[in-house]
């Protein structure tokens, strides 16, 4: 076990309307073996002993798969490791004596409610307005009544790994949440029992993406980089193909 | 037409849009680029050229209105969504990192727009919008031969290779087209389309700038 230090620079801000600013802390030294958000406990405790105040973030599970936790370290959203979210990020990807800028993800719809803690209700909103299939509660039936291509299956799990971080929104250069959507279109457009209502799901789901004050995707690329899941690009043409269908085919308004 | 309306309001129906203009404004620079080619074929044959271009008459008015009105639907719905973008992130990064998804040809895209846009302004108060009895093949001697103009359209057509290095991947998987099997060949493809007609346009001016024997 080794150990590093680091000066870090964090996002402060008392509140939702509050002023923020960056403050500078010397991290004292750190195991290489902790996780960012140990580093961020560690920072925390010494914070709390000298009276002061902790810098408050996002955390829940640590294993990954929650997409409570995340931060932009040095403009990158989870950190500098691919496919990794910020508590599986390991304090051995640093070295001793780095500067790391710790800042909120920054969006118009992600509100920052204190310090390093986002308000990303607006992921939920948008599987509210059509992220959902609609069954009939009945008999249960059979696992195979309805055959899938094994491909299909696969490609609709790849889409579902999305954990709902919001990572694509706070890498996109214009705050788009559209991978996010992608993917949950993706996800039930793939399997028979997303059909139904896939034009309903893809207008609506553009329709509040829209109205939340997310940006507009222009291809850059950045999403997919950033995303803890690997989630692809190519989920966000379907769901262009999706919704251009809906608009101009379908007979839902 | 209501779902002209809604598709225009919705995010993707606008870059839908920015997507069918500009894939149709590419169609039109690279037949620009086959008529300017003529050029490299001597003096006769480019005022040939460009007196049967002219005889269509009406024929050319029409397609001159369809391009205008793709240039200003391109353009205007540029700059709505360029606004839009600035307006959904406020607050911006102390520190920007690429994660490694964009290149120059996105990055630059509202600027080489920009530019673009000049540059037209400029070439069609110089090759359209004046005096029709001088033969083309001296127009393009006299104005591009002067080292500003000359220089000024060699740096606005490189512009427009890196406009299109990412508009014209990009027009594809705005209108929805990503396949695992055709994406190499479509980046390549695109990256090439947009050097090749890069190169073809600019060495119009090189030739004007530096060769004795160009259109003579």
């Amino acid at each position: 076990m080794s150990e590093i230090r680091l000066t870090l620079k964090i996002w402060r801000q008392q509140g939702p309307d509050a002023p923020g600013r960056l403050e500078t802390y010397e991290s004292g030294p750190i195991s290489t073996d902790m996780s960012f958000l140990e580093m961020l406990d560690v920072l925390n405790e010494r914070l709390t002993l000298e009276g002061k105040e902790p810098v408050a973030f996002d955390h829940d599970c640590r294993e990954g798969i929650c997409g409570m936790c995340g931060a932009v370290v040095n403009g990158q959203p989870h950190g500098p490791e691919k496919e990794t979210t910020l508590c599986q990020l390991h304090m051995r990807h640093f070295n001793n004596g780095d500067t790391l800028v710790i800042e909120p993800f920054r969006a118009r719809a992600f509100r920052i409610e204190k310090d390093l803690v986002v308000d990303r209700s607006g992921l939920d909103k948008m599987i509210t307005a059509g992220g959902f299939v609609s069954v009939n509660t009945g008999g249960a039936p059979d696992a195979n009544a309805i055959p899938i291509p094994q491909k299909n299956a696969e490609e609709a799990m790849d889409a579902a790994a999305c954990i709902g971080c919001g990572a694509c929104v706070a890498a996109c250069p214009n705050a788009s949440a559209m991978l996010f959507v992608a993917a949950k279109v993706s996800h039930l457009s793939l399997l028979p029992q997303g059909h139904p209502e896939r034009a309903r799901r893809a207008l609506d789901m553009v329709k509040e993406m829209d109205e939340l004050g997310f940006g507009n995707c222009s291809n850059e690329r950045e999403c997919e980089a950033a995303c803890p899941k690997g989630i692809s690009i190519r989920n966000i043409a379907r769901l262009n193909r999706e919704f251009l269908k809906a608009a101009i085919f379908s007979n839902e308004d | 037409m209501g779902w002209i309306n809604s598709l225009y309001r919705s995010s993707v129906g606008k870059k839908s849009i920015m997507a069918a203009s500009g894939m149709l404004l590419s169609l039109f620079l690279f037949t620009h680029l086959l008529g300017n080619s003529v050029s490299f074929m001597g003096r006769d044959a480019f005022n040939a050229y460009a007196e049967k271009l002219h005889s269509m008459g009406n024929l050319i008015y029409i397609f001159e209105i369809g391009l205008l009105t793709l240039f200003l639907i391109h353009i205007i719905t540029g700059i709505i969504l360029y606004l839009e973008n600035l307006g959904a992130r406020p607050a911006r990064y102390s520190v920007n990192t690429s994660e490694g998804g964009r290149s120059w040809g996105s990055r630059t895209m509202p600027y080489t727009g920009a530019i673009i846009f000049v540059f037209i302004i400029v070439h069609l108060m110089n090759f359209h919008f004046t005096d029709k009895s001088v033969p083309v093949a001296d127009m393009v001697r006299q104005l591009l031969g002067r080292p500003v103009l000359g220089l000024f359209y060699i740096f606005s057509l490189l512009a427009v290779v890196l406009h299109l290095s990412h508009g014209v991947w990009s027009l594809f998987q705005s209108m929805g087209f990503n396949h695992e099997k055709f994406n190499g060949l479509l980046l390549k493809g695109a990256l090439v389309f947009s050097i090749l007609v890069g190169l073809g346009f600019i060495l119009i001016p090189v030739l004007a700038l530096f060769s004795r024997s160009f259109l003579l």
